[in-house]
This record gives structure tokens, C-alpha cells and sequence, in this order.
């Protein structure tokens, strides 16, 4: 099957800083990936350069066989404009540590939002899909309440269901509990677990949750210094781990579990 | 010196009618300012140099020279140039404008405290820049800095009597007129300068009123 993402030898640098130095990752629809390794290792920012958020600094990264950033222009690889970008860009969508929802709006009109000016949904199709989501993320109460008056929890419950509504094809998770209660953790998580479960989308999840890669995912990814330095199904990952340092990190946070 | 009531109450509404024209001036230019200060802030802003750079060159030419100068400019310039206008229209283009730079600034002051994590989102829903800044930023933006536009306003209010020296007949230009009628300036001028104590004062807590209205919804 042809991979729905598609990264070679992806390069990305904030100044002097290198952040990631030659990713190269095929990922099928329909996989659920996690992606762990230290803090600073480039595991958000390979999120953030599929998001789009920013550009890479050499290396290609293709959603659906098509780069973002370059269009073909009579038969030449041209910068992309606008339009082409946000075609791609639509079938991405992404959840955020800091949630990210619009102080502004209640939780319905974030989620409909998007739909409407996006999508093109009337406002009655829009809110109906988004009462749908909302209920799926068990908020169907809270649905006029405006983010300042919702739980940690209950707020990045809203921002999946803003992201669900989109219908992506594919969905990052940006380390979606770090910010979180640790009590509010587990509901999320198991959100999370019925979302790869459903196996609509692909995703792509940022993760400290050694459970959550090891029973829900197809296949981890261990990230250190810039790069993906072993990748294998989660049973691979956490019971035999090629490399010392996969080892390593595995074993620090299994015991900070413990 | 003495006060004298009953000439105060026979010039009175000579000067009402000269209000009239300084509140005009007052509320047109300020409509001005607000509108074309988020523009230029918005110019600013883009991503298109050949915007961008001439705009901020605007913003600091108008910034940097005197109000009455800009005054004059426009009102003995642009009739040169083709376009004619009432003595009381140069006016309002004229505060509005320099208003419209020292507002942008407060408006630039106002999208860089939205932050970074709005605009982010506002891409991983696919947004357009245009309703990103419409809906997103620009209703984050606007509330923390209604306080400051507020003070703009009554600033420019406060300098409306420079419309005299284009013969704007505002309330300024009343009093010198009835004072050269008579002879008697006390009267006229304390009268202006108490209306401009008791407007200035009004517009202060209609703005902290506004102020409260845009927190509550926020």
C-alpha cells in the first residue's frame, strides 16, 4: 500500500540548533504510530513540519504522494501557492499540548468554526456534525460553555473534537496529556485509544505513555538527537530494543511509572 | 474682571453650534482613525514587503511631524491636487489620519499579544489568513486595547481647536469670533474650556464602560 506520509532525509534547524537531521518515514493509512524519545529529540517537531506549521529546511515530505510547499507547474517543480498548500494542509489535522482553543468562542463555535468557513457547511450541517463530536468526547453538556469555565481536560476534549470535525485523513497528537491533572489523564487516553481503534485516520502520536505505544500502536518510533534511531512494532521496541539507548530510555520511564 | 451670567447665557448657543461642528470633527475622525489605524496595522504586517515598507514609512512620516502642519498641508494641498473639499472634511481627514497612525500602533500592540498558539490552530483547521484574522485574532486582539484607543480619542478630541486655523467654524473659532464681536474674552473662552473639562470627563467613563462591555464578552 502506498504510504499517506511520505519523509526523506528531512533536515530542520532553529539557528545553530539542529533539530532534526535526516528523518526518512513511510507511514500506510490507517497505521496508528507512536513516537517517543527525550524531550528536545525532534518528536514535535516532525509534527509541527507535517502540520505545515513550518517549513523543513531540506528533504522532502509528501502527504498523499503530494509535497505541501512545491507544485508541479507546467511539468515544473515550482514553490507552491497558496491554494495548493491549503488542499494539502486539509487533510492534516492536529491536537495541541496548550490545546489552542479560541478564548473567544464557546466550545461549539470552535468547533464550528473550521466546517463552516472552511468546508463550506452550512451552519446547520456544521452544527450538527460538531454536536456529534462533542458527544462523542462525552461534552454534550458543555457545549455553549467557553473555555476560561472547562477543565484541562475537558478543554482538550473540545480541541479533538475541533480537530475530529475537520475529518483529516490524518491526525497528530501533540503530546495531548502533558499539560494535563494527572487524574484527567486516563480519560484522554482512552479517547485516544478508541480514536486508533476506529482506524478512520491515520495517526501520529506524540506520546510519555509507554501503555498507550506499547497496546495501541502499530509500530513506535524512538527519536534521538534529530533522528529516528529505531522504529519496529511496540512489542520489538519495548521487549528487545537494538540500540542501548532505546533501551535506556525505555527502562528510565517505565521506572518513573513505577 | 468680572463674570458676567447673562452675556454667558446671550453667546450660549453660538457656541453650542460650534460644538456641534467639534463634535463632528471629533466623531468622523475618529471613525477614521480606527478603521484606517487596523489597516495600516494590518499593512504592517504583510507578508509583501512593497506593503509593508511604505506603510511603516507612513506610520513614522505622520507620527514624526506636527498635527497643524498636516493640517495646513491637506487643506492648502489637495485642492491643488484635484480634490476639493469643505474646510470641516480636510479636518476630519486630517485628525483621522494622524490618529490612524498613533491607533495603528496600538493595534500592532494588540495582534502581538494574541498568541502563537492561536495562529497555529487557526492552520491546523486550515483557515484562510483572512478569516484567521478576522475571526481569531482580531476579536483577541481588539479588547486589551480599547483603554488605550479610548485615551487616542479623547487626545483628538482635545486637539480639534486646531481646525480653526482652517477656518473650521468649531467651538474654538465661536468664542474668537464672539470675543472680537465685544470685546470680551472671559466669558467665551472659560465656557469653551469648560465644555471640553466636561466632555472629556463624559468620553472617559463611556470608555471605561465600553471597556467592561468587551471584557464580559471576552
Amino acid at each position: 500500500m502506498d504510504a499517506i506520509i511520505r519523509v526523506r532525509n528531512l533536515h530542520k534547524a532553529y539557528g545553530k540548533l539542529a533539530v532534526l537531521s535526516g528523518v526518512d518515514l513511510d507511514v500506510p493509512p490507517g497505521e496508528t504510530v507512536s513516537v517517543i524519545g527525550p524531550s528536545g529529540s525532534g518528536k514535535s517537531t516532525l509534527l509541527r513540519l507535517l502540520m505545515t506549521l513550518e517549513r523543513p529546511d531540506a528533504g522532502t515530505l509528501e502527504i498523499e504522494g503530494e509535497s505541501p510547499w512545491t507544485m508541479t507547474h507546467q511539468g515544473q517543480s515550482v514553490a507552491a501557492d497558496e491554494r495548493h498548500l491549503r488542499r494539502v494542509r486539509g487533510k492534516v489535522g492536529m491536537v495541541f499540548q496548550h490545546f489552542n482553543l479560541f478564548p473567544h468562542m464557546s466550545a461549539l463555535a470552535n468547533v464550528i468554526e473550521a466546517p463552516v468557513h472552511v468546508l463550506g457547511l452550512s451552519r446547520a450541517e456544521a452544527k450538527s456534525r460538531a454536536l456529534e463530536y462533542l458527544a462523542m468526547v462525552g461534552l454534550e453538556d458543555k457545549t455553549e460553555a467557553y473555555p476560561a469555565h472547562l477543565s484541562g481536560g475537558q478543554k482538550q476534549r473540545v480541541a479533538i473534537a475541533r480537530a475530529l470535525a475537520m475529518q483529516p485523513k490524518i491526525m497528530l497528537f501533540d503530546e495531548i496529556t502533558s499539560a494535563l491533572d494527572p487524574e484527567l489523564v486516563g480519560g484522554i487516553l482512552e479517547l485516544l485509544r478508541a480514536l486508533a481503534a476506529r482506524r478512520t485516520m491515520t495517526m501520529v502520536v506524540v506520546t510519555h505513555h509507554m501503555a498507550f505505544a506499547e497496546t495501541c500502536s502499530d509500530r513506535v518510533l524512538f527519536f534521538d538527537r534529530g533522528i529516528i534511531l529505531e522504529q519496529g512494532a511496540p512489542g520489538d521496541i519495548f521487549r528487545a530494543p537494538r540500540h542501548e539507548r532505546t533501551r535506556r530510555f525505555v527502562e528510565s520511564i517505565l521506572e518513573t511509572v513505577r | 474682571m468680572i463674570f458676567d451670567w447673562g452675556y454667558v447665557w446671550d453667546i450660549a448657543p453660538r457656541l453650542a453650534e460650534g460644538l456641534v461642528v467639534t463634535l463632528q470633527a471629533t466623531v468622523l475622525g475618529m471613525a477614521v482613525a480606527l478603521t484606517l489605524g487596523l489597516v495600516l496595522a494590518l499593512a504592517r504586517r504583510s507578508r509583501y514587503r512593497l506593503v509593508g515598507w511604505p506603510t511603516s514609512a507612513l506610520v513614522e512620516f505622520v507620527r514624526s511631524t506636527p498635527l497643524l502642519v498636516q493640517i495646513y498641508f491637506l487643506f492648502y494641498i489637495l485642492p491643488d491636487a484635484g480634490l476639493r473639499l469643505s474646510p470641516l472634511a480636510t479636518g476630519v481627514l486630517a485628525l483621522g489620519l494622524h490618529y490612524a497612525a498613533y491607533c495603528s500602533e496600538v493595534y500592532r500592540a494588540g495582534l502581538e499579544s494574541v498568541p502563537k498558539g492561536q495562529w497555529e490552530a487557526a492552520v491546523a483547521l486550515n483557515l484562510s489568513r483572512w478569516r484567521t484574522m478576522k475571526d481569531i485574532i482580531i476579536p483577541q486582539a481588539i479588547p486589551p486595547v480599547v483603554p488605550a484607543l479610548g485615551n487616542y480619542l479623547v487626545a483628538m478630541f482635545k486637539d480639534t481647536p486646531l481646525l480653526s486655523a482652517i477656518t473650521v467654524l468649531e467651538v474654538l473659532q465661536a468664542a474668537k469670533l464672539v470675543g472680537s464681536e465685544t470685546f470680551r474674552y472671559v466669558e467665551p473662552l472659560t465656557l469653551v474650556g469648560v465644555l471640553f473639562l466636561v466632555l472629556s470627563l463624559l468620553s472617559a467613563t463611556a470608555i471605561r464602560w465600553v471597556e467592561g462591555r468587551v471584557r464580559m464578552e471576552g
